[in-house]
């Protein structure tokens, strides 16, 4: 590190002017496992993007007379039971996964950020009930709370979505309000006040945007547990609608069944969960690291 | 000095960072004497700020109060620098704040150029807060580490709309030259800059709606020695030019007396003493502050080895139960001394005139002067309170050299 420190100084003389947002992305970028977190990532939107043009074979039809068959240069990862290429399935099974942990998380930034927002930033009672809310929901299991809503609302993506936002929502307030209330007494938004700042002006010059990093680190941490609980709920039989689509956790039931025939069924989709999900850890810590203003002293 | 706060002229010489230790405050011989204009600029009246304690889940119950003002009074004239000092928690930054209305005071009345400002509305107040403006201790708190130099100096412009864009623009250009920093800085982040930087950016802010007052809450205590005299500098040179008021907060009293015409002594919420510079550095009437000045090293080393420091035992009482009587009783050398008189621990000691321009809050303010303790405390061989700058006292403060120790 101290080998790193010198020349860093030396540029920041050199150049005019360096934003925080500028400085944390140099800094992610001398960032080791944050890269190769943001590599996995990369294979997996590609995958998730380009899977009819990488996809050797349709990931819904299949023949049955290839079924079952061990990974070759035909089928890199073997046939399924139903004789589908499992590469195919995997490549589109990423576009699930990607659509769906990446549109609960947002649903979760709204619905939380709103909620964290109001809490923060009104006090008083309103902090007071909402937190209590988010008291319970955070009290529930995440996986038990998305089994829930999912049963509730019925089978199918949407639903799922929501499930998991479910989830994220109450932590993503609780984060946002911790961030709000801490920098409410921080000196700079003293002196704003002091110099009669509105409160609007208070919250939006001065405290979201003060808060905003730890919400964009938790929401790249929570994309990593996103995955998880859709391939959970898709391996307890909660997954899409149509049991054709290829979904890694159903894939991953599915597997299970013919664990002593086609074991190299379970080994793939359990791959391509653990590369998604770690690949989002890592960025999310690397982000953590750079973005945290306490670095800069 | 006049009252007004004159615009700083065009083009204003950016103020050296050089230490010039000749540069002392034309003011600070004036002290004495009364205000010469219309009135005070300050006029703080049994000042009171209590933070209530809660407790309960669901039912909140009031259970008592951290008294961290308790009743305090005090003027300031135009064109001085008030010193209030103590120790930490004696209530010195919440009375700082409670003048700027940070906190909302309990009870009492803080007048400002005659107008009592705890009776403004919203938009009243908002008029009166151009006029008076802070300068926090911590500058890498105080500054949004998300905007640039000059969005934060042109802050205060933008909300209270003056001037237009590039009006504002200018003014912040002209305000960094001002505190000596280089106009082209106004781009850059509160993170590129050094702890003394960060302070002169906090210190254009304080000046961009040309106030009248300023309320330094430690402005230089979370700064390194070297940049501390600079800081005090730039203050002193920017009073002259610009005919500033300063409360200035600190708790260490050999800054206070350097910068300071008069000086408050708080404790526990409590003024036990107010006096001019000179008068509470050689003649204090107070145990406390006795105690205080005894700490203060004195540049001779002759003296410095003869004295003997007062050391106060325990920690400052709780302000949410503070002792009866006089509040200093539980660790007062001079009380132990009066075989502990009853009436410090029953009365409550109200502020007097004991000399003229000189008041404190004890009982025995008078055996304080008597005291070998108070001798030793200033580094006086004996004082005589009757003359005032007397034979032994140089005519310029040898105690105030800038405070690199």
């Amino acid at each position: 590190m101290a080998t790193v420190a010198a020349p860093r100084a030396r540029r920041a003389e050199a150049r005019a002017s360096r934003g925080l947002w500028r400085d944390a992305f140099n800094r992610l970028m001398r960032n080791g496992p944050a890269l190769v977190g943001l590599f996995f990532i990369t294979v997996f939107f590609a995958a998730a993007i380009f899977a009819p043009f990488i996809a050797p074979y349709d990931p819904i039809a299949g023949s049955l007379a290839d079924r079952l068959q061990l990974p070759s240069a035909a089928h890199i990862m073997g046939t399924d039971l139903q004789g589908r290429d499992e590469f195919s399935r995997i490549l589109y099974g990423a576009r699930v996964s990607l659509f769906v942990a990446v549109g609960s998380v947002i649903m979760a930034l709204i619905m939380g950020g709103i909620a964290g927002a109001t809490a923060g930033a009104v006090g008083g009672k309103v902090d007071n009930v909402v937190m209590r809310i988010v008291d319970v929901m955070l009290a529930i299991p995440g996986i038990l709370l998305a089994i829930g809503i999912v049963a509730w609302l019925g089978q199918g993506l949407p639903q799922i979505m929501i499930a998991v936002a479910a989830t994220n929502a109450p932590i993503f307030a609780r984060i946002l309000r911790g961030s709000l209330l801490a920098n409410r007494e921080v000196d700079y938004v003293s002196a704003a006040r002091s110099l009669g700042a509105s409160r609007s002006r208070m919250l939006f010059r001065h405290m979201l945007p003060n808060s905003l990093t730890a919400l964009i680190v938790a929401a790249t941490l929570a994309l990593a547990t996103a995955i998880i609980d859709v391939a959970g709920l898709g391996f307890l039989g909660l997954g899409p609608a149509d049991p054709r689509t290829p979904e890694w956790g159903t894939m991953l039931t599915d597997a299970t069944r013919f664990i002593r025939q086609a074991p190299y069924l379970i080994f793939f989709p359990g791959l391509a969960i653990v590369v998604a999900a770690i690949g989002f850890n890592l960025l999310g810590d690397g982000l953590r690291e750079s973005l945290d203003p306490r670095m800069k002293r | 000095m006049t009252a007004s706060s004159p615009m700083p002229p065009p083009g204003a010489v950016p103020a050296g960072s050089a230490p010039a230790p000749g540069a002392t405050a034309p003011l600070a011989g004036e002290a004495a004497m009364p205000g010469s204009t219309s009135g005070p600029l300050l006029r703080v009246e049994d000042l009171k700020v209590y933070f209530p304690i809660r407790e309960g889940l669901i039912r909140e119950r009031h259970v008592g109060d951290v008294r961290a003002v308790d009743g305090i009074s005090f003027e300031m004239r135009r064109g001085e620098t008030l010193g209030l000092v103590g120790e930490s928690g004696c209530g010195k930054s919440t009375t700082g704040r409670a003048i700027v209305r940070l906190y909302e005071p309990t009870a009492g009345r803080i007048v400002f150029d005659g107008v009592d400002t705890m009776t403004l509305d919203r938009a009243g107040m908002k008029g009166m807060r151009r006029r008076m403006q802070m300068v926090f201790q911590d500058p890498y708190a105080s500054l949004d580490p998300r905007m640039t130099a000059g969005g934060i100096v042109s802050e205060p412009m933008d909300i209270h709309g003056v001037g237009s864009r590039a009006d504002r623009q200018d003014r912040v250009r002209e305000l960094l030259a001002t505190v000596g920093l280089n106009p082209d800085y106004a781009e850059r982040y509160p993170h590129e800059f050094s702890g003394g930087q960060r302070q002169r950016i906090g210190v254009a802010r304080a000046l961009a709606l040309e106030p009248d007052l300023i309320v330094a809450d430690e402005p230089i205590s979370a700064l390194d020695v070297s940049i501390q005299a600079q800081i005090i500098n730039l203050l002193e040179k920017l009073q002259e030019r610009l005919g500033l008021t300063y409360l200035f907060i600190a708790h260490d009293l050999s800054v206070v007396r350097h910068i300071s015409d008069r000086i408050a002594v708080m404790y526990l919420g409590r003024i036990v003493e107010l006096a001019s510079s000179r008068l509470l550095n050689r003649e204090p009437l107070h145990p406390y502050t006795v105690a205080l000045l005894s700490a203060v090293p004195i540049p001779d080393p002759v003296v410095e080895a003869r004295r003997r420091r007062i050391i106060l035992t325990g920690d400052v009482p709780s302000p949410v139960n503070p002792p009866s009587g006089c509040r200093f009783h539980t660790r007062c050398w001079l009380r132990d001394k009066l075989g502990n008189p009853q009436e410090c621990v029953t009365v409550d000691p109200v502020p007097r005139e004991v000399l003229p321009g000189h008041e404190v809050a004890c009982h025995f303010a008078e055996k304080v002067i008597e005291s070998p303790e108070r001798a030793q405390a200033v580094g006086v061989p004996v004082p005589t309170t009757a003359s005032v700058g007397g034979p032994v006292v140089p005519p310029t403060h040898p105690q105030d050299a800038p405070p690199i120790a």
